[in-house]
């Protein structure tokens, strides 16, 4: 029988043909990444592959790697197969993997989401014979509304903040969704201060891409400074010692899991947004109807429910493979928190 | 403030515009904040602008008075999913991982941003009629409101019709409310809220404002309710001789009340249940009208007190046969009285009060009809007092009671006067066997846990549980078992046997339907035993050698 073009084993999506991995969850000699976030791009590998603006992001993160950049539909062959780098839409620099051989094309999607965030290159559905897709959000349950309604909710929920004397703290990954609510916090109501753990990444960042200008919360920081102001943290800063300093302070979450009414109360947050980097029901479905595919692969989500309905509604040759995108004990809560958001 | 009633009041010249749509965001409001105080704040707001008719609904609402279901949830489930375009199958597994059937309709239809222009009064009165229309028109009305509401209204219209409208609003924080915006006292409007009124037989006029004495006949006073002992109590209590000690008895709390020749039974759930315990009508022969009691209701067969089980058929059955008084006859234990010849005594001491019922109940042969006293007893030393309660579970109570000698009868749960000091609960160490993904808001993670005791080299089922581990703890047990799953059968995964976990659990009995042969009863996690290999888990044997023989 033929081989696969791609497998999942214990290390991560390989491609035997050109010995290459894609988001390998262990250290391998050559891998694509996606993405930054930790679960995609793990610690140990020999030599890394992934888009140039991911390059700044993975080595600040990293540390001192070996990594080749590469340009969006830039193709590079290896032992035959063609590889190529495609926009996710998922968050700044992520990126779908292309690839070919003889013929035969797959794409993994790592993560990814349909609409336009103003911030990352927007996705653009890849045609392919076999697709590979994350359905964190796999469930008709989850509808997102355009962002801009939900920005003009962030907005006017900081002001109304504002109006009552208190300080808006918001909570998103350092990665990615920290810099998308920075990108489209309304600057006339007030300073957007930031927790050093975002001030960081967000500098690495203001090499490829350009945002409203923030302040780092430091030791020196004054209290009467923040008042009224918002400040952008990482979910594991929630009940903390450092959150402190913003009293009196309102707490918000923007992530997908806001849909839930329990997901909120659970956090302990006082207010939530539905703002997710995932695609939504529709957003999967119309992605694996314009790639043209006849086989998927579900990855991580709700894999199970998502797969059965493509098979048994729709048609298609699906499938689940386990990964290991989500669910890693070893990375703080933070990156729990957001990996799913 | 002003700026929020202002378009309520002007804007469509009429209040009633836009009340359904005030009622979902005060939902909303009190939804989305942990803030007890943002909660009190919403709802007094509410009460003070919305229509008496929707205050009144929003009251028996939030104390679980809801219309009668209309639909049944088989249906509902249909119809929704029939406008969602999706299986069922796809709206049962949406629905086990949201939690709610309201909040997982609302979710999976078709988006739509209007808003309804009807008040709550309205739309209750629409749903009550719906209940005797044909199904056709029930479904075309539901299919038509449902593309009129937007989400958070949606949710609410489906709270209203499927009920149980669990948003954590407990009746001291509604009544909180009521008298901050009624500026009446809250322990007037706690009683005027209690009995069996519903909207359809009464008025916010009638009910909150006015005075009517024709409706105190049968209301029974606010329960008064005990906290548990907090740590190192015995100094914080201070002299014992303050104190009065009773066993805590393992029954239903209800007041039984005697006024103008007729008995009424309340229990503590604030449900008038006097058809379910029709022996307490020999009460009237022996009592004067005028008197309020308040105790446990517990089985009573055979001259002894007996399982807690056999309390729960005398509730469940919708008739109680005469087979069903004989198989599983009840008395009440009676520990406090409330009323006495007319009137309100809860201000008396405790020891007063104890006074008046032990002689009430001592001058008339009263264990004939059923009527027990729950006795009182004084230690000098907390040594004293914990050897007592290590004799709980031989007396077949829960632990003691602590009341303090001079206190009054107070509203709901108050701290100070009234302590409870349960046994400490049985526990034993099983493995983790299976896991279950959440409800509601621990949707993605696997938290509900089945554990299994040995026996002999196989791990048998013995309780299920999910609550006693800390959010964080959650999250590790969860991650693991995504890593080391067996086999998977819908929502449930076993796993490899590897973690030990500490069960504390209430009771234990022996069952025929349980595969392991023994019942336990409020199974929880204590400890995350990680200092445990599976081999020093306990056996079957061990947990069936706590069964009392």
């Amino acid at each position: 029988m033929k081989q696969p073009l791609l497998v999942f084993n214990d290390k991560g999506i390989y491609c035997k043909q050109a010995d290459v991995y894609i988001d390998a969850w262990k250290p391998v000699d050559k891998c694509i990444v996606t993405h930054g976030h930790a679960d995609h791009s793990r610690w140990g590998h020999k030599q890394y592959i992934t888009h140039t603006n991911n390059v700044p992001i993975i080595k600040h993160r990293l540390g001192d790697i070996v990594v080749a950049g590469k340009e969006w539909n830039e193709t590079f062959t290896i032992n035959g197969v063609t590889f190529s780098l495609h926009p996710a839409g998922h968050i700044v620099a992520s990126s779908q993997v292309r690839v070919e051989y003889k013929g035969e094309v797959w794409v993994f999607t790592g993560d990814f989401k349909t609409e336009n965030d103003g911030l990352a290159q927007p996705f653009e559905p890849v045609s392919c014979h076999t697709f590979i897709t994350e359905c964190t959000f796999g469930l008709p349950a989850f509808k997102w509304v355009p962002q801009n309604e939900v920005f003009s909710d962030i907005n006017s929920w900081w002001n109304t903040n504002k109006e009552e004397g208190k300080t808006s703290v918001l909570f998103g990954y350092s990665l990615g969704k920290a810099q998308r609510l920075l990108k489209h916090l309304d600057t006339s109501i007030g300073t957007i201060y930031t927790h050093g753990a975002i001030e960081n990444m967000t500098e690495v960042l203001r090499e490829n891409y350009s945002f409203p200008a923030t302040v780092r919360v430091t030791r020196d920081t004054k209290k009467e400074a923040i008042k009224g102001n918002i400040v952008l943290a990482p979910p594991s800063a929630h009940g903390g010692t450092w959150i402190r300093k913003m009293a009196p302070f309102v707490t918000a979450s923007a992530s997908g899991w806001m849909t839930f009414r329990g997901a909120r109360r659970r956090r302990a947050i006082d207010k939530g947004f539905v703002l997710s980097d995932h695609a939504d029901w529709n957003g999967l479905l119309d992605t694996i109807k314009a790639t043209g595919c006849d086989k998927v692969i579900a990855t991580h989500g709700y894999t199970d429910i998502f797969s059965r309905y493509l098979r048994e509604e729709l048609g298609y040759d699906a499938r689940t493979e386990q990964t290991q995108y989500e669910e890693n004990i070893t990375e703080t809560e933070q990156k729990l928190d957001n990996v799913s958001g | 403030m002003f700026k929020n009633i202002g378009p309520l009041l002007f804007s469509r010249g009429t209040k009633v515009g836009v009340v359904m749509k005030k009622f979902a965001q005060l939902i909303k409001t009190i939804d989305s904040t942990n803030k007890t105080n943002v909660k009190v704040a919403a709802l007094t707001e509410y009460f003070k602008i919305a229509p008496n008719k929707d205050k009144l609904w929003t009251i028996a609402i939030l104390s679980h008075r809801r219309p009668k279901r209309p639909v049944n949830t088989t249906l509902l489930r249909e119809w929704a999913t029939e406008l969602s375009n999706i299986p069922l199958w796809l709206f049962e597994e949406s629905y086990h991982i949201v939690g709610d059937l309201a909040e997982t309709i609302a979710l999976i239809l078709p988006k739509n941003e209007t808003s309804s222009t009807k008040s709550l009064a309205a739309y209750i009165s629409e749903i009550q009629t719906l209940r005797s229309l044909p199904e056709a028109e029930k479904k075309d009305y539901l299919h038509t409101n449902w593309m009129r509401l937007n989400y958070y209204e949606r949710f609410v219209f489906n709270k209203i019709i499927t009920g149980s409208f669990r948003i954590g609003v407990s009746q001291k924080l509604m009544t909180r409310a009521l008298a901050k915006a009624t500026d009446i006292e809250q322990d007037i409007l706690a009683y005027k809220l209690m009995g069996n009124w519903t909207p359809d037989n009464t008025t916010f006029q009638k009910l909150i404002l006015e005075e009517n004495e024709e409706d105190y006949l049968s209301k029974p006073y606010p329960f008064y309710l005990a906290y548990a002992v907090e740590d190192d109590f015995e100094e914080e209590l201070q002299d014992i001789s303050n104190w009065s000690f009773e066993h805590k008895w393992d029954g239903i709390r209800a007041q039984v009340i005697l006024r103008n020749d007729e008995v009424f039974v309340w229990s503590r759930g604030e449900e008038l249940v006097t058809d379910k315990f029709p022996e307490f009508q020999r009460f009237l022969d022996e009592i004067p009208n005028g008197t309020v009691l308040d105790g446990e209701i517990i089985p009573f067969g055979k001259g002894s007190i007996g399982n807690f089980k056999d309390l729960q058929t005398r509730i469940g059955r919708k008739n109680v046969t005469k087979a069903l008084l004989k198989k599983t006859p009840v008395i009440l234990i009676a520990y406090d009285l409330l009323e006495w010849k007319g009137e309100d005594i809860r201000q008396k001491a405790f020891v007063e009060r104890r006074k008046l019922l032990d002689k009430l109940v001592n001058e008339c042969d009263c264990e004939r009809f059923g009527l027990y006293l729950s006795e009182t007893m004084q230690f000098s030393t907390w040594e004293a007092a914990a050897k007592e309660r290590n004799r709980s579970r031989e007396k077949r109570s829960e632990g003691l009671m602590l009341k303090k000698k001079d206190s009054p009868y107070l509203v709901g749960r108050k701290k100070g006067d009234w302590w409870k000091w349960k046994v400490d609960p049985f526990t034993i160490d099983g493995v983790l066997t299976y896991a279950m993904r959440g409800h509601g808001r621990r949707a993605n993670l696997y938290t509900d846990y089945t554990f299994g005791l040995w026996d002999g080299d196989e791990l048998v089922t013995f309780a299920k549980a999910y609550s006693g581990l800390t959010d964080k703890e959650f999250r590790q047990v969860d991650a693991w078992i995504k890593k080391n799953t067996l086999e998977r059968f819908g929502p449930v995964r076993s796993v490899t046997p590897h973690h030990v976990f500490e069960i504390a659990f209430e009771g234990i009995a022996e069952s025929k339907r349980h595969k392991s042969g023994v019942a336990t009863r409020f199974p929880r996690i204590v400890r995350w035993r990680k200092d445990k290999p599976i081999e020093e888990a306990n056996t079957l044997d061990d947990l069936k050698a706590l069964i009392p023989k």
